[in-house]
C-alpha cells in the first residue's frame, strides 16, 4: 500500500483556506508535480492577490507576490532574467487572471512565453468576500449581482481557455477540475503536462482548474462539489483546447 | 582622457545603462523617449542581454519587478502618462526592496498633455510615486554627460541601498546632443544578492519577495527599517552644485533643463553688476535641504526657477524656513522660460531688495 504522505514541494505552513476550499488541493498537485519532475529547486513560483495571496508561505520553492493581476509579467520579467532550465509558474484567481490580468495573461501567451500559468476558476471574487468575477455564470447569486448576474447588463462570462487556444504562443491548454477524486486525479495530470511543456520550451501552457468556494458560494463543501458538476462543468467543458507539446510554439 | 562620443541624451541613457552592467530593458513606446527603446533593442541582444517591448507600461514595470526579483540590473524607460502607469508597480518595487533603474523623460501634463519637455512630474518624482509610505532616490541631469555619470550612480546606489531609482530628465535632456565620455571604471561590484528568487536549488530555504503584512506592527517595522535607510541616503547621498553663490545676493533654484537656461541668466545680470549666483540640486530626492539652509546665512532672497506652475518651490520654502522670501518663476505646458523673461524676474528682485 503506498503511503500517503506530506508532499516536500509543500512547507509545513498551516494554511488559511476556509473548510471544503480546493485551493488547498491545487497547492499540493502543483507541488508534487514540481517534486516529482525534479525542478522544485529550480522553481519560481508567482503568487495573486486573492485568497491564494499568502501561497508563497505555502510553496517549498521561492516565490514573489505579484501585484494584482501582474503575475504573467512578473513571470515573464523572472523567466527571461533566469538560465531557461528555470521554471517559472504563477497561480491565480479568475479576477486576478482573467479581470484586471487579461492583457498580461492574453500578451505573455501571445509571446509563447515559456511559462506556466495555473488559473483557478472559482466563479467568484473570493478573498474581497464574493463579488462578481469574469467567470461568474449567467444568473448566479453574488453580492454586486443580488438579483443573479444578468448578462444583458453585466455581460457574459470569459471562456479562458478557449480565448488563450486561439493564440499561436499557446502550446498546451487544458480545463480539470477538482470535484471528485477521478477529476483531481486528471487535474494532476494536466498540470504535469503543462509543466512538462514548459521544461521542453515548447511554450505558453495553462490550466484552468474549476474550484470551490464554499464560504461565498453560501453552500456546504459538498454540496458546493455537486455545484461544480451541474453549473460549472456544463458551462466550462473539460478537456485540452491546445496541445503543442510534442511540435512547440516556435 | 577616455574617449568622446557625440550623441543624444536618450541613446546615452542607453549606453551609460549597458555599461553599468544593465542587461535587461522592457518598455513601451512613447515621446519623447523613444530612442532609448530603440538603442537598447539594438544594443542589447549584441551583448547577450534581454530587450522586450511589452504590451504596456504596466506589464513593462512588472517584468521589471521578475527581472529585479531574479537578481539582475535592469531599467525601464517611459514619459509622464506612462510613468503614471508604472506607479503601482513602482509602489510594490520599492516595498519588496528591489533595486532598478527607472527613466521618466518627462512631456507636458496633465493628461495627454503635450509632447514638448516639461518639468511638471517633480512632485509625482519626489512625492507620491505611488501609493503608500515610500521614496525612491531622484536623479535630474543636466547634461548629456552627466546622465552618463547619474546612470552609473542610479545603478550603484540602487544595489547598495536596495531603493529604486529614478531618473528625472525632460523633453530637452533626451533631445540634446552633446560630447559625452563614458567612466572606464567598472560598476562597483554588484553587491552580493542573496535574497533573490532565482531558484534554491535545494541548498537553501525559499527565498520570498513580498510586500504584504497583514499585522499593522508587522508591516509599520518594515517601513520604519525603510526610512532608517533613507535616512542614511539623505546624509550621505546628496548631490548638487553651486555656482557664483558666495556673495550672490539672490540665489536662483532650478534643476534640469531649466538650470541650465538660468546658469546663461546669470552670467548676463553679473555682466550688469548684480550679484546672483544658482544652486542646481542633482538629487531632488534626497533633497539639498541643507545646503539651501546654508545659504540663508548670506543670500538675500531665493528665485526658483521651473518647467511647471511651481512644484521644487514647496521644497525650497521648506528648507528656508521662512527666513528669506522664495519668488517663482516657471512657464509649463511644453514652455520653456526665456532667458530674458528669468533675467527679467531678477532684476525686479534685485529692485526690490534695494
Ligand atoms: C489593484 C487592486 N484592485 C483590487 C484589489 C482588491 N482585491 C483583492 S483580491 C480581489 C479579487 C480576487 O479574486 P480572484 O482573483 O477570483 O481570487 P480568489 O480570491 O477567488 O481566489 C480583489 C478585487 C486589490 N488588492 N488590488
Ligand atoms: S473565500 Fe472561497 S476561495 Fe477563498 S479560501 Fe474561502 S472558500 Fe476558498
Amino acid at each position: 500500500m503506498p503511503e500517503f504522505k506530506k508532499t516536500i514541494g509543500l512547507t509545513d505552513a498551516p494554511m488559511h483556506y476556509c473548510p471544503g476550499c480546493t485551493h488547498g488541493i491545487i497547492h499540493r498537485l502543483v507541488a508534487e508535480t514540481l517534486v516529482e519532475l525534479g525542478v522544485l529547486g529550480k522553481a519560481i513560483g508567482i503568487v495573486p492577490v486573492g485568497c491564494a495571496v499568502m501561497a508563497y508561505d505555502y510553496f517549498n520553492c521561492d516565490c514573489i507576490q505579484a501585484p494584482h493581476g501582474r503575475a504573467p509579467a512578473v513571470a515573464t520579467g523572472v523567466k527571461r532574467a533566469l538560465p531557461p532550465e528555470s521554471v517559472v509558474f504563477t497561480y491565480q484567481g479568475d479576477g486576478d487572471l482573467a479581470a484586471i490580468g487579461t492583457a498580461e495573461t492574453v500578451h505573455a501567451a501571445a509571446r509563447g512565453e515559456n511559462i506556466t500559468l495555473i488559473f483557478i476558476n472559482n466563479a467568484i471574487y473570493g478573498m474581497t468576500g464574493g463579488q462578481m468575477a469574469p467567470t461568474t455564470l449567467p444568473n448566479q447569486i453574488t453580492q454586486t449581482t443580488p438579483k443573479g448576474r444578468d448578462v444583458s447588463q453585466a455581460g457574459f462570462p470569459i471562456k479562458m481557455c478557449e480565448m488563450i487556444a486561439t493564440l499561436d504562443g499557446a502550446a498546451y491548454i487544458e480545463r480539470v477540475s477538482t470535484h471528485t477524486p477521478k477529476h483531481v486525479m486528471a487535474a494532476k495530470k494536466a498540470i504535469k503536462n503543462a509543466f512538462k511543456v514548459q521544461i521542453e520550451k515548447k511554450g505558453f501552457s495553462m490550466i484552468e482548474i474549476l474550484s470551490t468556494c464554499p464560504t461565498n458560494w453560501g453552500m456546504t463543501p459538498a454540496d458546493s462539489l455537486d455545484w461544480v458538476e451541474e453549473n460549472m462543468v456544463p458551462f466550462y467543458p473539460l478537456g485540452v483546447f491546445k496541445d503543442k507539446s510534442e511540435e512547440g510554439v516556435f | 582622457m577616455s574617449k568622446k562620443f557625440l550623441m543624444k541624451g536618450n541613446e546615452v541613457i542607453a549606453e551609460a545603462a549597458i555599461r553599468s552592467g544593465c542587461t535587461m530593458f522592457f518598455g513601451y513606446p512613447i515621446t519623447p523617449q523613444t530612442e532609448v527603446a530603440a538603442y537598447m533593442s539594438k544594443r542589447l541582444p549584441e551583448i547577450g542581454g534581454v530587450y522586450l517591448q511589452a504590451e504596456s507600461e504596466v506589464s513593462a514595470i512588472n517584468m521589471v519587478l521578475g527581472a529585479a526579483s531574479a537578481g539582475r540590473r535592469v531599467m525601464t524607460s517611459s514619459s509622464s502618462p506612462g510613468i503614471s502607469l508604472k506607479s503601482e508597480g513602482i509602489s510594490y518595487i520599492a516595498a519588496s526592496d528591489l533595486p532598478c533603474v527607472i527613466i521618466n523623460v518627462q512631456r507636458a501634463g496633465p493628461g495627454l498633455g503635450g509632447i514638448q519637455p516639461s518639468q511638471a512630474d517633480y512632485f509625482q518624482a519626489t512625492k507620491g510615486l505611488g501609493h503608500g509610505d515610500f521614496h525612491l532616490m531622484v536623479f535630474a541631469p543636466s547634461s548629456v554627460q552627466e546622465i552618463a555619470d547619474l546612470i552609473k550612480t542610479a545603478f550603484d546606489l540602487s544595489d547598495k541601498y536596495r531603493v529604486p531609482s529614478l531618473i528625472l530628465a525632460d523633453g530637452i535632456m533626451g533631445q540634446m546632443m552633446e560630447p559625452v565620455s563614458f567612466s572606464e571604471e567598472e560598476s562597483t561590484d554588484q553587491p552580493d544578492k542573496g535574497w533573490a528568487t532565482s531558484g534554491h536549488d535545494n541548498k537553501r530555504a525559499p527565498n520570498i519577495v513580498n510586500s504584504l503584512y497583514l499585522t499593522p506592527d508587522e508591516l509599520e517595522k518594515t517601513v520604519i527599517e525603510r526610512y532608517q535607510r533613507y535616512d542614511v541616503i539623505a546624509q550621505n547621498e546628496v548631490l548638487f552644485e553651486k555656482y557664483l553663490t558666495e556673495d550672490a545676493d539672490i540665489i536662483v533654484v532650478a534643476y534640469g533643463a531649466s538650470s541650465r537656461i538660468s546658469k546663461s541668466v546669470i552670467n548676463t545680470a553679473r555682466e550688469k553688476g548684480i550679484k546672483v549666483g544658482i544652486l542646481r540640486p542633482i538629487t531632488l530626492w534626497p533633497f539639498p535641504t541643507q545646503a539651501i539652509k546654508e545659504l540663508c546665512k548670506t543670500a538675500k532672497s531665493f528665485l526658483c526657477v521651473e518647467m511647471s506652475m511651481g512644484q521644487m518651490v514647496e521644497d525650497v520654502r521648506l528648507a528656508v524656513e521662512g527666513v528669506r522670501p522664495v519668488s517663482f518663476y516657471g512657464r509649463t505646458g511644453g514652455n520653456t522660460p526665456r532667458p530674458e523673461d528669468i533675467l527679467h524676474k531678477i532684476e525686479q528682485l534685485n529692485e526690490e531688495e534695494k
